[in-house]
């Protein structure tokens, strides 16, 4: 066929296409979305590297599930099968526990840089609150998907944080129960957390992500306000990148790096199995929970029996969830009535609560 | 009176879709919410010899679905507890060179009586009784 009327062809296939999508509105929406251009623009990856590792995860996810049985006498053994029998079977399990860790990385990543870039300001309040949902989301993705190999540190991390729902005042012990599926952790939650991890949680999550990014798009790319003073002062704006070609394969590059890094971290350093959980058996030396949840394991272990009138552990329970609740609510204190921007405390509260995450994280580690 | 009776069918739709949305809710609730599940009243379990416990040490036994940690001190001095540990529930172990009871977990410890000695543990451990009838250990509730 003659190229010209091959052109032709194309042509006519598009406009067929775009009567009935509408490819024109999302052409030109494209056309014209930029991202700011600065010496922070880094950080603007973090976002969209996260979602990857995301989808890594459900890729994977689902090639777990083709072996994966959520029963306490069959998982550990149908993961031993996977990472033994299955080919590759040990490659997509370590890749899916990997990116799970690098996800919830480069999620903390993303956070603290719009925290420092001033990007939860308003009107971007709603977009800062669906991203720490996902945060919370991901968390729960860790905490649900540790117990499924049924092994003897993630039995007693469910025991442990089951626990710890059940020391709520008055909703606590129906919270347990129903995490649970009964009194005490076994097969029942095994059961649970499967079901909360595979179907709950992604609907939630894959809602909240469509969200979030039609928040961003809603409200574009915010540029950190000294730079946006800076290029004023001279009468200008902040230069602009175009979305898609230039960003878009920017950001295709960064996806490949954190597959890269994945590659090697999942083949150099195979997620172990460890021993199958044996709910009559004592909790194994040296035992403690993935890196992201060891600053709290660490303050609960440092915190005594009984403070003044409160039980310890409800004490640290306590402190957790102002500490949480602050956190959430940073875009709503950090402009004060009269719309003065209170950017030295917010970068204070960043600076502690990044100091606070990192040190009682490698104590835990350590200690 | 329009505006009465405006106000009266909109209380009955509102409240008849109220209504509707509960009678679907209520089952969901209750199908989450885990049924009690009668557990069999263990009084009793049989340990096992008393030579195949060795002095100083301990053992996890099970005491119908919960777990009993059973110590041997001395030649005639045996002890249970329960092996939940009363800050978050992990199962604590005897550590026999330092003769205490020992939570893994968050660094929790217990005198051989099971009274905290140090660590977060709000609590004691509850003791069980242990009798020995003939070469056989019994681990029973208290009364």
């Amino acid at each position: 066929m003659p190229p010209v009327e091959e052109n032709r062809r194309l042509q006519r296939g598009v406009a067929w296409l775009d009567e009935r999508l509408g490819l024109a509105s999302i052409r030109e929406f494209v056309a014209h979305k930029t991202v700011p251009v600065h010496s922070g623009t880094l950080w603007y990856y973090f976002g969209g590297v996260t979602l990857f590792l995301f989808t890594v995860q459900v890729l994977t996810g689902i090639l777990l599930l083709l072996y994966y049985r959520p029963t306490a006498s069959e998982a550990y053994e149908s993961v031993q099968f996977i990472m033994t029998r299955v080919r590759f079977g040990w490659l997509i399990r370590s890749i899916h526990s990997w990116s799970a860790n690098l996800m919830i990385l480069s999620a903390v990543i993303h956070m603290f840089s719009v925290v420092f870039l001033r990007a939860y300001r308003r009107p971007r309040e709603l977009t800062w609150l669906s991203g720490l949902a996902l945060l919370g989301l991901a968390l729960g993705f860790g905490f649900s998907g540790y117990l499924l190999p049924w092994n003897t540190i993630s039995y007693f991390a469910t025991k442990v944080g089951t626990d710890m729902a059940a020391s709520v005042p008055l909703a606590g012990p129906a919270i347990a129960r129903f995490l649970r599926g009964g009194d005490d952790v076994g097969g029942a939650t095994l059961t649970r957390f499967f079901g909360f991890h595979v179907a709950v949680l992604p609907g939630l999550a894959t809602t909240l992500i469509a969200l979030h990014l039609l928040l961003v798009q809603r409200h574009g790319i915010s540029s950190p306000p000294w730079i946006e003073k800076r290029f004023a002062a001279t009468g200008g704006r902040v230069p602009q990148m175009p979305f898609f070609p230039n960003f878009f394969l920017r950001e295709l590059m960064a996806w490949y790096a954190a597959l890269g890094v994945l590659g090697c971290l999942a083949a150099l350093f195979p997620w172990e199995l460890g021993d199958k959980a044996d709910p009559f058996a004592s909790a194994p030396a040296g035992i403690r929970p993935e890196w992201y949840f060891l600053a709290p394991f660490y303050t609960l272990k440092l915190i005594p029996s009984h403070v003044w009138f409160m039980e310890g552990e409800l004490l640290g329970l306590a402190g957790f969830g102002l500490l949480a609740v602050w956190w959430v609510m940073l875009p709503f204190w950090a402009t004060s009535r009269e719309g003065v921007e209170r950017t030295r405390m917010v970068t204070g509260a960043g600076v502690l609560l990044l100091a606070y995450l990192a040190t009682f994280s490698l104590l835990g580690y350590l200690k | 009176m329009l505006s009465e009776r405006r106000g009266f069918l909109g209380w009955l739709l509102g409240g008849g879709v109220a209504a509707s949305l509960g009678a679907f809710l209520y089952p969901v609730v209750e199908f989450v919410n885990p049924p009690a599940v009668p557990e069999a009243t263990v009084d009793e379990v049989g340990a096992g010899k008393a030579q195949d416990f060795k002095i100083n040490s301990g053992k996890i036994v099970k005491f119908g679905s919960r777990p009993v940690l059973l110590i041997r001190s001395s030649e005639t001095d045996w002890k249970a507890f329960s092996a939940v540990c009363t800050h978050l529930n992990c199962t604590v172990q005897y550590k026999e060179d330092a003769h205490v009871i020992w939570c893994a977990c968050h660094n929790g410890m217990y005198d051989l009586n099971g009274a905290v000695v140090s660590g977060p543990p709000p609590k004691p451990l509850d003791e069980f009784v242990v009798r020995l009838r003939g070469d056989e250990v019994f681990v029973s509730r208290r009364a």
